[in-house]
């Protein structure tokens, strides 16, 4: 099988989706930010020796960027494993055919290297060695420098994939890539080994004798080679049936008999929860939301109160951005049967409402404590919950009409790290975006109670109309519910 | 009473089901065969109210299926797996449908206790989630769920196929039974023209979307069909 057919194969799985057809909006937008983010690279890259030489006149402005460089992989590192995953392709239909499994696999990792991840460096590190080349510095060291931040790169874009699969095995997903970086980071800032300044020591001795750059093209090579062996093995069907046939945990869940005729729904959806990885690693994100204010509070300068609400979105509403952003996707796998059964679309959607409202409740007063910083902070955390309640949960639900990509709740694709892709991420903006737009267009123009009262009197107003908006809401998914089942029917 | 007019499906300028006039009276068994393609899973979708119809409409018991929801209280239905939940046990599924069927848990109870040496001991209390169930095992799940609730219609797509011999033979005496004493209309497809002809009273054959044999079954259905199939019916 050649590299044509595989790449064949893709372009019509991609175009041929009922999910790309849908969601064009989504892929100008996407189109957008990486158009921005090249412009900015670009930027970067051209004004960074000029803008260096001028603040800094006595020091060369290549050793400055060594020094810094191990806080751009750093960033890289993070940003990669939240962003970018490993092209997922599906194999099952190659794996009986005459096709090497080792080539299959080599062609899904080579692919990888065409990420978006590894071309944007290239629009800031070409214009700046050519800065530095007009500058007077030598041509070979120059080029031996450049390809080593390009294999660094690609360094970083495997390593990713080895952090991302270790990390798919363990329940608190995200744990692995935040030892990494906290331990690099905190060696680095404590001084027990300067590693920022190893990175820099390693990149000057590459410029000055370029034959070091085989180094680094090792680690490459062998993280390759990892990363081959590692795929390899879950290239078979049953690597994913066979890990564990899981003993069931049943609870009865009769407490959630009091909600009357939602209940089996409720039900329902707590097992989904507490029964898929996927699911489950977004309940873990509630630990990670519900200290984001740690991170933002204790410093000064961050933590103006135009911001305080913002948390608060944040902090008790992050169940609901994760969870929500994919309703009805969590139930395409059964959408036939839920359409086919005597039930009620409005009894469905409430109940996806009412776990949803109760999140927010829980985790409001879990994060009370932060009264601590100050009580302007309950204050803002308070209205930021009460529109959470009213306005956020109306709007997921309302989008979730649009949705019509499947989640395969099973895993057994192989190469899915079931994470969440950048798309995803996009949907949670208008979110937090609009809630902190209107606090903070409130709190300078008029002061903070106002900015609250205006939060919470706009959440209390969605909280009025909910009978209204949920009938409205009710009739979008039924408008879209052909489409929906068809979408949720097809594979990727 | 399941009433189907003038209805017909077309993607395109393919149309892929045209149906003028069908009338499944209440009580029968109602076999539905066709080569790939015929249209039998398009026409069971249609009375689903999965895919919407380009012209005409299907009724039953009065209730036009498109326009109105009131037909599911009295219908149920197995297609394929999509209608399993697999982060269930089968005792949660049964219960969950039960749930919306209206039924209480000492009702389904009952019901599945009935189907033991239909499940062969390979269901209940297995403690496994239906994903990690067989094909097999996950179609008898799905069957048997489709009789909660005492429906009065009972749709199942293809519903001897990946069953085991055993398996095949107490189905086929579970919808003669269905059909016969307790009054509910069964429409069930089959490749099986055997398994059809020995459950089913009535055979429709569907061929590009049209129904172009209506057959009481009788001694002589399955060699009508066998030669219809092969293309060596005497014309």
């Amino acid at each position: 099988m050649t590299i044509n057919q595989f790449l064949n194969l893709e372009w019509k799985q991609y175009f041929r989706s009922a999910y790309w057809q849908k969601s064009i909006a989504i892929n100008i937008l996407m189109i957008f930010l990486a158009l921005y983010f090249i412009g900015m690279f670009l930027i970067m890259g051209i004004a960074l020796y000029p803008g260096l030489k001028e603040a800094y006149p006595d020091q060369d402005p290549l050793n400055i960027v060594n020094s810094y460089l191990f806080y751009y992989i750093l960033i890289d590192i993070i940003l990669r494993f939240f962003f970018q995953k490993l092209p997922v392709m599906s194999v099952k239909p190659l794996l009986t055919l005459p096709v090497k499994r080792s080539h299959v696999v080599h062609y899904v990792l080579r692919k990888s290297v065409f990420s978006f991840f590894n071309i944007l460096p290239l629009f800031a590190f070409v214009p700046f060695s050519v800065m530095l080349l007009l500058n007077g510095y030598p041509l070979v060291s120059v080029l031996a420098w450049f390809f080593t931040l390009m294999v660094l790169s690609l360094i970083v874009n495997f390593l990713n994939f080895i952090i991302e699969s270790f990390s798919a095995e363990t329940e608190l997903s995200f744990l692995p890539i935040i030892l990494l970086a906290g331990g690099l980071y905190a060696l680095n800032y404590f001084n027990i080994l300067s590693i920022s300044g190893l990175v820099a020591d390693a990149l000057s001795a590459i410029y000055n004798n370029p034959v070091f750059i085989l180094v680094p093209i090792a680690v490459l090579v062998v993280l390759y080679m990892v990363n081959h062996s590692l795929l390899k093995k879950k290239l078979y069907l049953d690597s994913s049936l066979k890990t564990k046939v899981e003993t069931v945990n049943a609870s009865s869940l009769e407490w959630t008999k009091r909600f009357g005729d939602i209940a089996p729904f409720l039900q329902l959806d707590l097992k989904l929860i507490w029964r898929n990885k996927r699911t489950k690693s977004s309940v873990w994100m509630l630990a990670l939301g519900l200290l984001y204010g740690l991170f933002i509070y204790p410093q000064d300068q961050m933590s103006s109160p135009a911001f305080y609400a913002f948390v608060g979105i944040f902090v008790t509403g992050i169940f609901l951005i994760n969870f929500g952003q994919f309703i009805p996707a969590w139930d395409s796998g059964y959408y036939k049967l839920l359409m086919s059964q005597n039930i009620k679309y409005e009894q469905y959607l409430k109940s996806k409402f009412t776990l949803m409202a109760m999140s927010v409740i829980i985790l409001f007063v879990l994060s009370i404590p932060y009264v601590y910083f100050g009580w302007k902070i309950l204050l803002a955390h308070f209205a930021a919950a009460i529109y959470n309640l009213g306005i956020n949960t109306h709007v997921i639900l309302y989008g979730g009409s649009f949705n019509r990509k499947k989640i395969d709740l099973s895993q057994r694709a192989a190469f899915n790290y079931q994470g969440t892709g950048a798309v995803q991420w996009l949907i949670g903006i208008p979110l937090m975006v609009l809630p902190l737009a209107i606090f903070g267009a409130t709190y300078f123009l008029a002061n903070f109670e106002i900015a609250c009262a205006v939060l919470a009197i706009l959440g209390i107003i969605g909280i009025v109309l909910h009978p209204k908006l949920m009938t409205f809401i009710t009739k979008k998914y039924l408008n879209s519910k052909y489409k929906m089942i068809d979408a949720f029917s097809q594979d990727n | 009473m399941t009433h189907t007019r003038e209805l017909s499906k077309t993607y395109g300028s393919k149309t892929v089901l045209k149906i003028n006039d069908l009338l499944i009276p209440k009580g029968q068994s109602f076999g539905l065969v066709g080569n790939n393609g015929a249209g039998k899973t398009t026409y069971f979708s249609l009375l689903l109210d999965l895919i919407k119809p380009t012209t005409g409409h299907i009724s039953s018991n009065g209730i036009t299926v498109s326009e109105s929801e009131e037909w599911k209280p009295f219908t149920s239905a197995f297609i394929d797996e999509s209608f399993l939940i697999g982060y269930l046990t089968p005792e949660e599924y049964f219960y969950f449908i039960g749930e919306l069927r209206g039924q209480n848990k000492a009702d389904v109870t009952a019901l599945v206790a009935q189907f033991e040496d239909f499940f062969h001991g390979e269901i209940l209390n297995q403690k496994k989630y239906l994903r990690d169930l067989s094909k097999g095992n996950q179609k008898k799940v799905g069957i048997v769920a489709a009789l909660i609730g005492n429906p009065e219609v009972i749709i199942l797509d293809e519903p001897f196929a990946n069953l085991d011999p055993t398996t095949q033979i107490r189905l086929k005496a579970i919808i003669k039974d269905l059909a016969e004493k307790q009054g509910v209309t069964v429409l069930v497809s089959s490749h099986d023209l055997l398994h059809v002809t020995d459950v089913c009273e009535r055979i429709v054959v569907l061929e590009k979307g049209e129904v172009i044999k209506d057959l009481a079954t009788n001694d002589a259905t399955l060699k009508e069909l066998e030669a219809h199939f092969s293309g060596t019916e005497a014309i």
